[in-house]
């Protein structure tokens, strides 16, 4: 007998669970706290900057001081510390830790720990190990910290400040509303066959229901957007972009953006 | 062969299977941040960015105003199909990327801006492969996938009828081969990690595994399972279409045609050519010694010259560059300060090309679109 392979079960969680992150994050980003209240293009200048430092660092407790330093600003961000942590280090792990396993033993250099089965865990390979698992949960958890704390409209809206033509954050932002939309109605389609199924599917069938599936939403799709550009156009759309550039920096801003400047510059020089 | 010999044979054969085990349970394309060093990122930003430039321009070209809503559409779908669990035979599902399948509809330039919005929507908002690693994210899925998978669809479905068996069939090889040369790429981008990026003592500080492991670890698993799901996911798609929705195989074959553009296809190469090198130029570090006629005084009276010319000598300290071989002083490990200086020197550079482009264009064509 063919296993099933709930991959009917396994798209709508998928599907859910990026609705439930996406409302999850718009709450916390409607909540007073410290990175919320920061000018949204002076939180993706710190990001990147932090970012490319965190990259940067050849120093592992460099490394773990930005990640202490993203804990407290998420702590005084209203973001639930609990989350916070696990949703990186229960991913990490379980992705890049399983990947880097191996490296723990693959890597030559002098012992460290010997293992049952003549395993023989090196030096380089645990310090090499240990630097990717920093490195990327830290990373991670900056990025966190900044879709968390900002609405999607305000990154938009600081992306055409900082010279990202206007036409690509046109085509984002509409890309962004039509996600939404078709995660809805691919949803639909699911659980509308989903109800109507009773029994077993054969591989096969299953894999035609997908193709199905996909088509349909490709053709609306395409409809969709001949229809989206009719009622742009009548609504006086000529094809140039104007957005909306509604940010000011307060005195808070400054002080702030002189707080990552000096950190990024402190990153880069005690991680080199 | 002695005890100990097979021993460690066994133990390399093993973790090499753990190794390709890990990966088969683990493959997935998005890079997060972490895994590539910052100028192996910047470089494939760089590649990147002339594939960028040729969709736009595609758009500019043949379809103007409306563009925007279906380049955006395009990208919501790409988001959407990348969440669909394919079942393949045996039980196991998959993620299809449905780049192939873009790639096939609306042509690979258009392919890789839409696929590419969607990778950065999902870097952005939903924190799904690194900020930094995007351009390395977008390189292999939203570049290398379209193109290798509509340049097989299209050799293998030339001059053949819309209902031709060998449309769904191009489309599942060009699916499985996109995605497979994907799956190489990203294997390159991690074997050249440790190769060029280590700590002073040769310690791995990014992707820790060699080509030779990343590449048969990333590639075997990839070809069974990744590449398979996108093949099948494509071809499906295309033979449904074939029966309910021919207009968009008609509209997509026009599409096709329309292409070529003379200076288009020159500047092509010269980006090639511009992408080869800068690929090249991190090999710098493992070359020993000092390039052919750039020896410095000191050089030159080791290779053997007896006497130093008195204007070289006087010469070579007329002009000191801001940053003296390539080094920062100030950073102290000459690995990094060379890999600063060439970082430094290609933004440098980037910022001047495009400064000569604004004067060239003018500075228009930003924000004007003609409808």
């Amino acid at each position: 007998m063919q296993r099933r392979s709930h991959f009917l079960e396994k798209t709508l969680s998928g599907i859910t669970r990026t609705l439930e992150q996406s409302l999850f994050a718009e709450a916390i980003s409607l909540q007073p706290g410290v990175f919320q209240a920061l000018d949204p293009r002076l939180k993706i200048i710190a990001t990147l900057a932090l970012l490319i430092g965190v990259s940067m660092a050849h120093n592992a407790w460099v490394i773990g001081a930005v990640y202490l330093l993203a804990v407290c600003f998420a702590l005084a961000s209203a973001i639930p510390a609990d989350f916070f942590i696990r949703r990186v280090w229960l991913a990490v792990p379980l992705f890049t830790g399983l990947i880097a396993l191996p490296a723990l033993f693959m890597i030559p250099g002098q012992p460290l720990v010997h293992l049952p089965f003549g395993l023989i865990v090196t030096r380089p390979g645990a310090q090499s190990v240990l630097f990717l698992l920093l490195r990327v949960g830290t990373s991670l958890s900056l990025v966190l910290l900044l879709i968390l704390t900002t609405p999607w409209n305000a990154v938009l809206g600081a992306l055409s400040v900082l010279r990202v033509p206007d036409i690509f954050i046109l085509i984002l932002g509409m890309t962004f509303r039509y996600i939404y939309l078709l995660l809805h109605i691919a949803n639909d389609m699911f659980l509308s066959r989903k109800s109507r199924v009773i029994g077993r599917m054969s591989g096969a069938e299953e894999r035609h229901m997908l193709a199905a599936i996909g088509a349909n939403l490709l053709s609306k799709s395409l409809n969709m957007s001949s229809e989206v550009y009719l009622a742009m156009v009548s609504r006086g759309y000529r094809g140039t972009v104007v957005t909306f550039k509604p940010f000011r920096m307060r005195r808070q801003d400054w002080f702030w953006s002189a707080f990552f400047a000096v950190t990024t510059v402190v990153i880069m020089y005690l991680g080199r | 062969m002695s005890f100990q010999k097979t021993q460690t044979t066994l133990k390399r054969l093993g973790t090499y299977y753990l190794a390709l085990f890990v990966w088969l349970f683990t493959s997935a394309m998005h890079i997060p941040d972490g895994y590539l060093s910052p100028v192996a990122s910047l470089i494939m930003f760089l590649l990147v960015l002339p594939f960028w430039g040729m969709g736009v321009r595609k758009i500019r070209q043949t379809m103007n105003a409306r563009s925007v809503p279906l380049i955006s559409l395009m990208a919501a779908f790409s988001f959407v199909i990348m969440m669909f669990n394919v079942p393949l035979p045996g039980g196991t599902t998959g993620h299809a990327v449905g780049a192939a399948l873009a790639a096939i509809v609306l042509g690979p330039e258009v392919a890789a801006i839409a696929v590419s919005i969607a990778l950065i929507i999902q870097a952005f908002f939903f924190g799904d492969g690194g900020i930094l690693a995007l351009g390395a994210n977008c390189f292999n899925m939203a570049v290398v996938i379209p193109y290798v998978s509509s340049a097989v669809y299209q050799a293998f479905t030339k001059g053949t009828e819309i209902s031709s068996t060998r449309r769904p069939i191009g489309a599942a090889i060009g699916g499985w081969l996109g995605l497979t040369a994907a799956a190489f790429f990203t294997a390159v981008e991690f074997g050249l990690q440790p190769l060029l990026f280590t700590a002073a003592d040769g310690t791995p500080l990014y992707a820790p595994y060699p080509l030779s492991v990343s590449l048969p670890a990333m590639l075997v698993p990839h070809m069974l399972v990744a590449s398979v799901v996108e093949g099948m996911m494509t071809a499906l798609v295309i033979l449904y279409l074939q029966r309910s929705n021919v207009q968009v195989l008609e509209a997509a074959g026009k599409a096709g045609d329309s292409s070529g553009e003379v200076p288009l296809q020159k500047l092509r190469w010269l980006w090639v050519g511009l992408a080869v090198l800068v690929v090249a130029s991190p090999l710098g570090l493992l070359a020993p010694g000092t390039a052919w006629g750039e020896w410095s005084i000191e050089e030159l009276a080791k290779l053997g010259l007896q006497s130093i010319p008195a204007g070289l000598e006087k010469l070579s300290t007329l002009w000191g560059a801001p940053l003296a071989e390539y080094g920062l002083p100030a950073l102290g490990n000459a690995n990094v300060g060379y890999i600063l200086s060439a970082l430094l020197g290609i933004v440098l550079v980037g910022i001047m090309v495009w400064l000569l482009t604004l004067l060239a264009t003018g500075g228009s064509g930003k924000q004007k679109q003609s409808v």
